[in-house]
C-alpha cells in the first residue's frame, strides 16, 4: 500500500514511522526544511520538504498513485483542502484528515472527506463516559442563553416511557419537539408515544430544566437504578 | 444586502469600505484587531475579532445568510475553508475565495466555488502591459462544478423563496453595489 502521509509533526513522524515498520511504502511531506531534514536523517530519503497544500508539490510527491493520503498537520482548513485535491484532483479512493476543532467533523465529513480522527473529540468521549448518563444534555444555548436546546435519553424507569407528550406535565415555555429513535430524528407529534433508549430533544426555559428533568428523566430515586 | 468578509487586509478593508459605501450591511472579520486600522474612519460597518474559518465565531459575528461573502486572508486554505463553511453551513449566496495558487483555486473553480486568483491575475496584468500574450485564464474562476449540497447542514432559505441551495451560487456582479435591494437578509 503506497501511503502519503502530509504533516512531519508528532502523529506525521510516529505514522510514518509504524507504517515503514508494517512494510508499507510511504512518503512524508513538511513544509518545515529544518523538520523535514531532521525527520529524513532518522527515517531516510522518503521526506519531501514541501507544502503538501501546494497541487504541484502533491503531484511530484506521487499523489496520483497514493492508496490512502493522511492528512495530520495542526491545522483544520489545511487538511481539509489536502484532503479535497487528493480526492477530486488526483483521484486518490481514502483520504483521513486529523480534525482538531470537533464542530469542523460534519462539514469535512460532508465535503467529502472519508475518515476523520478527532483528538479532542476521543478525549472528550473518554471524559464523558465518566459522567452519569442519566442527566439532561445541554446541546445549545439560544440568544442570550434564555433559551437552551437539551437532549433526554430515557432509561428504563423514566415516567415518560410510554407515554405521549400529551400527557406529561411539561413546563409552560419549554416544548419537546424531536426524537431520536435507533440513530434517526423525526419531529415529536404531541401523541406519540415514547420509548425506553428514546432521545427526546427539547426546547426550554433554563428555570425550567428541574421539572423538565423530573419529567423525562425521573426524580433521583427513579433514575438511581 | 448583508455582506461579509474575512480578512482585512488590504482587499478586504477596500472592499468593505466599498461595499459600505454602497450602502450594504457589512460585516468584517479578522483574526488581528490592528487590520481593522485599515478600515477608514467613516466605515460604518461591523469589525468582528476573531477565526474566520470557525463557523461558531461567524455565526456570533452575525455572517449567517449574507447576500456576499469574500474570503480574502492570507491563507488559501483558510479562504477555502471559510468560504465552503459560508456555502454549506451559513446559507450565504454569492461567495469569492481568493487562492493564489493557481492549481487549487482551478480545482476548487471545478467543485463550485467562485474563485479569485492573484497569481494568475498579476501575470496577465503585467503581460498586458508589456504587450505579450496572457494566460486567458479569467480573474475570478466562475464555479464551473456543483457544490456539494447541505444534507448535514441545514441551508437557510433565501428571502425571496427561492432555494438557497449551495449548486444555486452563482456570480452576478451587476448585484454587487445595487441599492435596489434594500430589504434586510434574513
Amino acid at each position: 500500500m503506497f501511503v502519503l502521509v502530509i504533516g512531519g509533526g508528532k502523529v506525521g513522524y510516529y505514522l510514518t514511522k509504524e507504517l515503514i515498520e508494517s512494510g508499507h511504502e510511504v512518503v512524508l511531506m513538511e513544509k518545515d526544511r529544518a523538520r523535514a531534514d531532521q525527520i529524513a536523517d532518522e527515517i531516510g530519503s522518503i521526506v519531501i520538504p514541501h507544502d503538501g497544500c501546494e497541487g504541484k508539490y502533491l503531484a511530484e510527491a506521487g499523489c496520483n498513485r497514493a492508496d490512502i493520503v493522511a492528512a495530520v498537520t495542526g491545522d483544520d482548513e489545511d487538511n481539509l483542502v489536502i484532503c479535497q485535491m487528493a480526492k477530486h484532483h488526483f483521484d486518490v479512493p481514502r483520504t483521513i484528515a486529523r480534525v482538531n476543532n470537533p464542530k469542523n467533523e460534519s462539514l469535512f465529513k460532508h465535503l467529502g472527506v472519508d475518515e476523520l480522527i478527532s483528538p479532542t473529540r476521543m478525549i472528550l468521549g473518554s471524559i464523558e463516559q465518566d459522567i452519569p448518563v442519566h442527566e439532561l444534555l445541554h446541546l445549545a444555548a439560544l440568544g442570550g442563553g434564555e433559551l437552551e436546546l437539551i437532549e433526554a435519553h430515557l432509561q428504563a424507569g423514566s415516567p415518560a416511557v410510554g407515554r405521549a407528550p400529551k400527557d406529561l406535565a411539561i413546563p409552560e415555555g419549554c416544548s419537546l419537539f424531536a426524537v431520536i429513535r435507533d440513530g434517526v430524528a423525526t419531529p415529536l407529534r404531541p401523541d406519540t408515544p415514547l420509548r425506553e433508549g428514546d432521545k427526546v430533544i427539547a426546547i426550554g426555559r433554563i428555570e425550567c430544566e428541574a421539572l423538565l428533568h423530573e419529567q423525562l428523566i425521573g426524580t433521583e430515586t427513579a433514575s438511581a437504578g | 444586502m448583508k455582506s461579509v468578509i474575512v480578512g482585512c487586509g488590504r482587499v478586504g478593508a477596500e472592499m468593505a469600505d466599498f461595499l459600505d459605501r454602497a450602502g450594504h450591511d457589512v460585516i468584517v472579520v479578522d483574526t488581528s484587531t490592528r487590520a481593522f486600522d485599515r478600515l477608514p474612519g467613516s466605515f460604518g460597518g461591523t469589525a468582528v475579532r476573531g477565526d474566520g474559518t470557525d463557523e461558531d465565531t461567524l455565526r456570533r459575528a452575525g455572517a449567517e445568510d449574507a447576500d456576499i461573502f469574500l474570503a480574502m486572508t492570507e491563507g488559501d486554505n483558510r479562504n477555502v475553508m471559510a468560504a465552503q463553511l459560508a456555502v454549506e453551513a451559513l446559507g450565504a449566496r454569492q461567495v469569492v475565495a481568493k487562492v493564489n495558487d493557481p492549481l487549487r483555486a482551478s480545482a476548487y473553480a471545478d467543485l463550485g466555488l467562485a474563485v479569485l486568483c492573484r497569481t494568475t491575475l498579476m501575470g496577465d496584468a503585467v503581460r498586458t502591459y508589456l504587450g505579450l500574450p496572457v494566460s486567458g485564464v479569467p480573474g475570478v474562476y466562475a464555479p464551473r462544478g456543483q457544490h456539494p449540497g447541505g444534507e448535514h447542514h441545514e441551508v437557510p432559505a433565501a428571502p425571496d423563496g427561492e432555494s438557497a441551495s449551495a449548486s444555486d451560487v452563482t456570480l452576478e456582479p451587476s448585484t454587487v453595489g445595487s441599492r435596489a435591494a434594500t430589504q434586510d437578509a434574513g
